[in-house]
């Protein structure tokens, strides 16, 4: 059986599997009840500063896309910070912990841009017996526009300065949580590093209008006839949330960083995704907020049957495995040749990868009046998107030509030499560099 | 509820009132909204689809399962009435397991289809529901078409022409419109008097007249409406019924089966139509179906279908054999009837097993009675008083290319004339075909092919 245990940066938890700050973990009654289910931990969701908390709209806080059989597929919110009072939080969150000493217990802080207020409420989160902090620099709506959120996230200087502020302040290890709404993501991680972070978490929430009312010509959720962006997360968000996380992960400037994995994560199988890209644990929030906290359990189960299956014996035995492989496109082997091999005993003639081959591609697959469908190798590029289209797994795959055939489209014969842009005699820059 | 289901001979009330509500009530309910998307989401949108090619009417069923799909059921039914404006009685009646739904690629890959049928009905029930009509009437060209025939066929042709701005005359021999709609088709497929409902939705479009009770032959002859009309469209169907040629016949209480489904749906109250306790129907078709399972619904205690050939050659569909069968319908093959046994009402028949020969088929020596009270005879329906001088290709109205009949001016469709499955859905995309060459010609769009 395959160990799930995770220390990430100090903290402790009896499988990678967190819940991200969010509404679940918004009071002691839902982290009591996520611990029974099987969590390994939560980052409890974003404090404030002392004081009058803040308010919720009274209206619809979510809005949402689906898919078949309205499988929810992205889920939007303008939920701000927690609105309870600090003190019931601080309280709840020692409780817990008290209770639940071998889950992770991170609290999640936000407060305005100014050492003090880091340092006090720091100080408060401590006396709970927390086992770290988690900085929220990400989220994008409402309280960025008090200068909170990401609105710091969005600059890396804040994110370096809070951060420094935050170490010099604290024994806890701080998770320094970044905003996918920036160009390049490395600039925040880079400043969080710099300033002397323990570890990144990643992604917060997109900036998003999930829909537009047609009746009343308004965005999603709509209050009141108007609405405002909200933060974009759910199974949409990964690909963005993944390809974040490698860049990270590969960046030499960052190396080592610690990358708590956030953004779409609904199967043990997206948690590996993320882990074998560098993350060290995950954060669930919308899977639990679609289906309850019992998802754990396959998540649990999932990843330690395919551990077993793969030999991997612990948690880290898998983390950073696939980033060595995720490099950038000018070294890409352009010595590989593939061409789409319909396997015709599968082929239920549907006809789409003829669709999409003869309307937007490259016209190389034949139709037969029998609805017999084939690939022209002359045509083929290998760009994949007849497998994308085709209803059937598997019924179509690329098989790699052999070194020493002839690729039909080039007429060139394949070679097993690895060559790639950077020394392909079309780019301008090769003669240059000599 | 006066007698039983054991109460012997033919009888009425044989159950409680909830009994006939439950039993006749619609045999598959409509979808709603949310498991229309859920279906709808099935569709590959197959390139050139094969359910398309498979339908009669050549529906672009992908398109308007796409409509569906997308929130907008009242624009998939206009992709459907454009093909097939009798749409909404083809999504209940039409055989789609061997039509549409067979070829689906779904049913190839997983052995279930996309339920194209019952999507079809839940987009042609939206538009019909609010009442209005999806076609607009072109200008009139003052030109005047008679269709005899107010069946699919003759309702598909006579919209059609009228939408293209001609004058229809719709005549029919029954008292109501609609054909095998109204009158041949089992009841629990086409409730809350849906034909009528369809027939007068489809008036709207303007330019047809209705006449009702005017028999081809009797009250109206082919010669004067060739005078009187620019183009004359026979859809008249089958009048007739094979005779099953068998000792006994004559026997009271054995009928035919299309009296006894249409006696049945124009009946206000069904607990007066009396029914055997033990009923036999002879035949294998949709009609022996209907005639089987609506006996059974009635409180028949045994109904049994013979049918003198396999299995594999009953024009029932698989499905409505199941249907059958889960009814409680004995399905017995390979048998045909001997004698008819009785002392005035039938009480037993009696029937010899088969053998399929290169020469035809033979009876066998082996033999078995079963008792019958009622016997209903399903063994198919012929043309009947064709007018003189149409040529008859077998014992159907010959015709070529859309409907053309050796008759200058003269179209027929639908199950009277030749060639094609005897489906609704056939019909209609006969009588629009047909429509459309009328049409052409009565223009001068098309230069006259025939006559």
């Amino acid at each position: 059986m395959a160990d799930l245990s995770c220390d990430f940066v100090g903290i402790k938890s009896p499988n990678p599997f967190w819940l991200a700050s969010a509404p679940p973990t918004d009071k002691e009654y839902n982290v009591r009840r996520a611990f029974e289910a099987g969590w390994g931990g939560v980052v409890w969701k974003t404090l404030g500063e002392d004081g009058p908390p803040v308010v919720n709209v009274n209206g619809p806080r979510y809005g949402a896309i689906w898919g078949a059989d309205r499988r929810l597929l992205g889920l939007n919110n303008i939920e701000l910070i927690t609105d309870r009072p600090l003190e019931v939080n601080l309280r709840e969150i020692k409780t817990v912990k008290r209770d639940y000493p071998d889950r992770a217990m991170v609290v999640s802080l936000m407060v305005p841009c100014e050492e003090e207020a880091w340092k006090a409420i720091l100080a408060r989160v401590e006396e709970t017996g927390a086992d770290g902090v988690e900085l929220n620099f990400g989220c994008p709506h409402g309280m960025s526009e008090r200068g909170m959120g990401s609105a710091v996230g969005q600059v890396p200087d804040y994110v370096e300065m809070v951060t420094r502020w935050c170490k010099a302040n604290t024994r806890m290890p701080v998770i320094v949580k970044l905003t996918p709404n920036i160009t390049d993501i490395r600039l925040a991680s880079r400043a969080a590093h710099k300033g002397g972070a323990d570890a990144v978490s990643l992604i917060n929430t997109i900036n998003s209008i999930t829909g537009v009312d047609l009746d009343q010509m308004a965005p999603e959720p709509t209050i009141d006839g108007k609405g405002t962006h909200g933060g974009y997360c759910g199974p949409a968000v990964k690909p963005i949330a993944l390809n974040m996380v490698a860049e990270i992960a590969r960046d030499p400037e960052t190396a080592g960083l610690p990358i708590s994995g956030i953004g779409g994560v609904t199967t043990w199988k997206d948690a590996a995704e993320f882990m074998a890209l560098g993350a060290g644990n995950v954060q669930v929030c919308t899977a639990v907020m679609t289906y309850g906290f019992k998802i754990v359990q396959e998540m649990i189960s999932g990843l330690s049957q395919w551990m077993d299956d793969k030999g991997h014996a612990q948690v880290s035995d898998l983390v950073g495995r696939a980033v060595p492989n995720v490099t950038d496109w000018q070294y890409l082997n352009l010595n590989y040749v593939t061409k789409a091999r319909i396997d015709q005993a599968a082929c239920i003639k549907c006809g789409r990868c003829f669709a999409a081959c003869e309307d937007t591609s490259h016209q190389a697959i034949t139709m037969s009046p029998e609805r017999v469908f084939e690939v022209q190798d002359d045509e083929c590029v290998a760009c994949n998107l007849c497998v994308n289209v085709c209803p059937v797994e598997d019924c179509i795959t690329m098989e790699r030509l052999a070194a020493g055939q002839t690729d039909p489209r080039t007429g060139q014969t394949v070679s097993d030499d690895y060559a790639n842009w950077t020394t392909h005699p079309n780019n301008p820059g090769t003669c240059a560099a000599e | 509820m006066t007698n039983t289901q054991l109460t012997p001979g033919v009888a009425p009330a044989r159950l409680r009132d909830e009994d006939y509500q439950d039993n006749f009530a619609d045999k598959a309910p409509p979808l709603d909204t949310h498991a229309a998307a859920v279906a709808a989401d099935r569709c590959y949108f197959c390139h050139d689809a094969p359910c398309i090619t498979a339908c009669p009417t050549a529906i672009d069923i992908p398109l308007f399962i796409r409509e569906i799909a997308t929130g907008a059921p009242v624009a998939a039914a206009r992709t459907i009435f454009t093909q097939n404006v009798l749409g909404g009685m083809c999504a209940r009646v039409c055989p789609t397991e061997m039509l549409c739904e067979e070829a689906c690629v779904r049913e190839v890959a997983e052995g279930r289809p996309v339920e194209i049928g019952r999507l079809q009905r839940y987009a042609t029930d939206t538009l019909m529901m609010r009442g209005d009509h999806p076609f607009t009437r072109a200008p009139e060209t003052g030109r005047r078409v008679a269709v005899v025939g107010a069946g699919p066929a003759g309702l598909a042709c006579a919209h059609r022409l009228a939408m293209k701005g001609h004058e229809v005359r719709l005549f029919d021999a029954r008292p109501k419109p609609g054909g095998l709609n109204e009158y041949g088709i089992a009841a629990y497929k086409t409730v809350n008097d849906f034909a009528q409902a369809e027939v007068a939705w489809l008036m709207g479009i303007g330019g047809i007249t209705v006449e009702n009770g005017k028999a081809l032959g009797r009250d109206i002859s082919l010669d004067a409406l060739r005078e009187g009309y620019d183009a004359v469209f026979l859809a008249i169907g089958l009048g007739g019924v094979n005779a099953l040629r068998t000792e006994g016949e004559e026997k009271s209480h054995v009928q035919d089966a299309v009296d006894f489904i249409a006696h049945l749906r124009q009946a206000e109250d069904l607990s007066k139509i009396p029914v055997g306790r033990d009923v036999v129907v002879i035949g294998g078709g949709m009609t022996a179906v209907d005639a089987a399972v609506q006996s059974k619904l009635l409180g028949a205690e045994t109904v049994t279908m013979v049918y003198r050939r396999g299995r594999a050659n009953m024009s029932a569909s698989g499905r409505e054999q199941q249907h059958a069968a889960s009814k409680g319908v004995r399905i017995i093959t390979g048998a045909a009837p001997l004698r008819i046994f009785g002392e005035g009402a039938v009480e037993a028949v009696e029937f010899a097993y088969t053998n399929e020969t290169e020469a035809g088929l033979e009876l066998t020596d082996k033999t078995f009675k079963l008792k019958a009270d009622q016997v209903f005879k399903a063994i198919g329906q012929v043309l009947d008083g064709a007018p003189q001088g149409l040529t008859l290709s077998g014992r159907k109205i010959a015709v070529t290319g859309p409907g053309r009949t050796s008759l200058d001016g003269v179209w027929a469709g639908g199950d009277c004339a030749a060639g094609g499955d005897d489906l609704t859905v056939t019909a209609v995309a006969e009588g629009r075909d047909a429509a459309e060459d009328i049409d052409a010609m009565l223009t001068g769009t098309e230069e006259r092919a025939h006559g």
